[in-house]
């Protein structure tokens, strides 16, 4: 049996067309083989990555192309003799160091088959939720001590709480999959190469609140994970898993960052441009269409699956702080061993991109991290040794966000992408609130002054006001942490922002 | 060649199924742009008719999302990630590559009405940038000699 992901990620590097050379050998050489098209390991430094079945595991074979194909097979179906041959896929360092309990299935199993999805221990969790009382649930959820993934990391026991205490006839539960931020690719992956775990969390907060309708609003930039997310909503209704009092409907997004935000999704969802709502009241009290409704991210959702499959006092036992259980790190940019990296919160920074991702692609050095998506911190080297939790990340003036973590080489130009960031915050904008829609426009221009060393310590003074007025004045974190970024480049690259300014590392306040 | 009939024909065809307070508007205008191409000004008018909302009401909507274009554009919409994990290997200077390809700058259509050049922010494959989307397939690290390769396959007319 061979193995070989449909993902998007892999597919973007050929996996279809080797997928294809392994049909047309087989055909001429009459081989017997079948190919499982799994989602992906997430070891994109890998892919294509074939795997064949073996009585010792299975066995790699990497960064195939179409061409490659031939000569693997000319001896029949390549075998740990063949000199590409990564040995044991399981057996890799990169993979065998991380510790995946929402990940442990990715590339492994076909997406769309419940009995894979059950062999490897799917559906217990909610089988465990069945027969347990709704507010029993709960307690389980709080006692994981599990933190929203989606980047705010607000309590999800305490969210489900609020949906089960507040009276109501309906209440909704909504899968946030807009998965916006650049860096970030882990909701894409779990839904491809493992639909069926979302599907079950999701079914698993209906029980716990009352819902009997889902929603998940998926980004249109997913095209293949609309595809198989589809698919495996039509699996899981057929084998009962849905329809019995909960189903599940796929809304697409409609090119808007937006829309991320819960509450701008939430009037997406109902059919109006996606402009951020003014809290309280909370989605938890009045959310779709006025009624209670649970919201939370794709990662959260799969997570609660292993939170009631072996107990919440289990997922608190891994992570530090009050950041328990792990994190799907997703790192990206300039990396030679790019990724998803599933590990307990409190690895640091330097770990993941020099353990993990083996320095910068290029070869060159590595200059910028920057963690939790367009709106976190660029960080120097200086502060790689911070753990990737919440609270440590807090306090050096960054964010985790979404687990995005994203490297920099010696060549990029910081002053361009302390600009940029203030761009996209115009460019995404949803208007409600001046200091972000006019804010970030006149932001973009005073660094570009900065930039071409213009009117030096007035541009400066203006950005730090700007800042701060987008800080206090935005109702969402769009504009309110828009200045995160710029600071941090102004914080630790201001030197080269300004090239007339002298270099005055570590003396700015942080945000 | 599609002709405006083609257009209002498959928009009432849309519309049948839809009814007023219970249709959300959202997928419907998707579903319009998914079959017409784009959703114009004649479609914004019925589509208002058919839920029973203003006009300026849809047309909000419609102006708000950036996959949801008032005007047709090229054959082959060609999006090239400019986000930031695409930015730290090179985008920009893909992006200005494919400007100077096919004689366009970003968000317009070559004259020949064949490709419309497009920025996107991320497209979900941040550890195999620069990603490129032509239609629904994504390209991971697409080099210039690359995205030409993936322009020349492009059909002149499909
Ligand atoms: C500008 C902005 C964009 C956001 N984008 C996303 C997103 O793409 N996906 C997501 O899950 N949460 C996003 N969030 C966070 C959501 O508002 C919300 O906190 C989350 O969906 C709750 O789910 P969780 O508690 O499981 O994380 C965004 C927030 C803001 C302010
Ligand atoms: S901060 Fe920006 S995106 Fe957020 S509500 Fe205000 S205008 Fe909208
Ligand atoms: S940043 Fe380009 S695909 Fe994510």
């Amino acid at each position: 049996m061979l193995f070989l992901p449909a993902d998007t990620g892999a597919v973007s590097v050929g996996a279809d067309d080797v997928a294809a050379a392994i049909e047309a050998c087989s055909i001429s050489q009459a081989l017997d083989v079948r190919i499982v098209r799994t989602g992906s390991r997430g070891a994109y430094w890998l892919e294509p990555l074939l795997e064949v079945a073996t009585p010792a595991g299975r066995i790699g074979f990497a960064n195939l192309s179409a061409g490659d194909v031939p000569a693997l097979f000319a001896a029949g179906v390549p075998t740990g003799a063949h000199p590409s041959c990564l040995g044991l896929v399981d057996a890799l360092p990169w993979l065998r160091q991380q510790q995946r309990l929402t990940f442990a299935r990715a590339g492994i199993i076909d997406p769309l088959s419940l009995s894979d999805y059950r062999d490897t221990g799917g559906l217990a969790g909610l089988e465990r939720a069945r027969a347990l009382a709704p507010q029993a649930i709960i307690h389980e959820v709080v006692a994981s001590g599990l933190r929203g993934r989606g980047g705010a990391a607000f309590p999800a026991g305490l969210k489900w709480q609020t949906v089960h205490d507040t009276p109501a006839a309906v209440r909704y539960v909504v899968c946030n999959a807009d998965e916006g931020d650049s860096g970030t690719f882990a909701d894409r992956l779990l839904i491809e190469a493992d639909p069926m775990q979302l599907i079950e969390g999701m079914a698993i907060a209906a029980r716990a609140v009352g819902a009997a309708q889902g929603f998940i609003y998926l980004r249109s930039e997913y095209p293949l994970a609309a595809r198989t997310l589809d698919r495996a909503l039509h699996v899981a209704r057929e084998a009962g898993v849905l329809g019995d009092g909960f189903d599940i409907a796929v809304r697409l997004g409609g090119g808007a960052y937006i829309c991320g935000e819960e509450t701008a999704l939430l009037e997406s969802l109902e059919g109006r441009r996606g402009v951020v709502r003014a809290k309280p009241p909370l989605p938890a009290r009045e959310g779709l269409f006025g009624q209670p409704t649970v919201i939370n991210n794709v990662l959260t959702f799969a997570a609660v699956t292993e939170v009631l499959a072996r107990g919440g006092a289990a997922y608190a036992g891994h992570g530090v702080d009050r950041s328990r259980g792990t994190m799907p790190f997703q790192l990206a940019g300039n990396v030679t061993r790019g990724g998803l990296v599933e590990v307990p919160f409190g690895i640091t920074v330097r770990a993941l991109v020099e353990g993990f991702g083996g320095g910068c692609a290029s070869g060159r050095p590595m200059k910028a991290v920057q963690v939790g998506g367009p709106l976190g911190a660029y960080l120097p080297e200086s502060q790689w040794d911070a753990p990737l939790a919440y609270e440590s990340m807090a306090a050096i003036g960054a964010m985790l966000g979404h687990g995005g973590v994203v490297v920099f080489d010696d060549t990029a130009d910081m002053g361009e992408q302390a600009q940029f960031a203030m761009e996209f915050c115009a460019h995404e904008s949803c208007g409600k609130c001046t200091p972000c829609r006019i804010g970030s426009t006149r932001g973009a221009e005073v660094i570009g002054r900065l930039r071409r060393g213009e009117s030096v310590a007035a541009s400066r003074a203006l950005l730090d006001d700007l800042c701060e007025t987008m800080e206090l004045g935005s109702l969402c974190a769009l504009g309110g942490l828009t200045p995160m970024p710029v600071r941090s480049v102004l914080r630790y690259f201001g030197h080269e922002l300004v090239p007339a300014m002298p270099a005055p590392l570590g003396e700015e306040v942080p945000a | 060649m599609r002709t405006a009939d083609d257009e209002v024909d498959t928009l009432r065809d849309l519309l049948s199924g839809a009814e007023a307070g219970s249709t959300p508007l959202l997928p419907l205008l998707q579903a319009v742009k998914q079959r017409v191409g784009h959703v114009s000004p004649g479609a914004i008018r019925m589509v208002a008719q058919a839920l029973n909302l203003s006009r300026a009401e849809v047309h909000g909507v419609v102006s708000f999302y950036g996959d949801l274009r008032e005007a047709p554009v090229g054959r082959h919409v060609v999006q090239v990630c400019m986000a930031e994990a695409c930015q730290s290997v090179g985008c920009r200077a893909l992006m200005r590559h494919a400007a100077q390809a096919l004689g366009v700058s970003a968000g317009t259509t070559t004259s020949d009405g064949r490709v419309h050049l497009e920025a996107v922010y991320c497209l979900g494959n941040c550890a195999l940038g620069p990603a490129v989307r032509i239609g629904d397939r994504v390209h991971g690290a697409v080099t210039p000699a690359r995205f030409d390769a993936l322009i020349a396959q492009l059909g002149g007319t499909a």
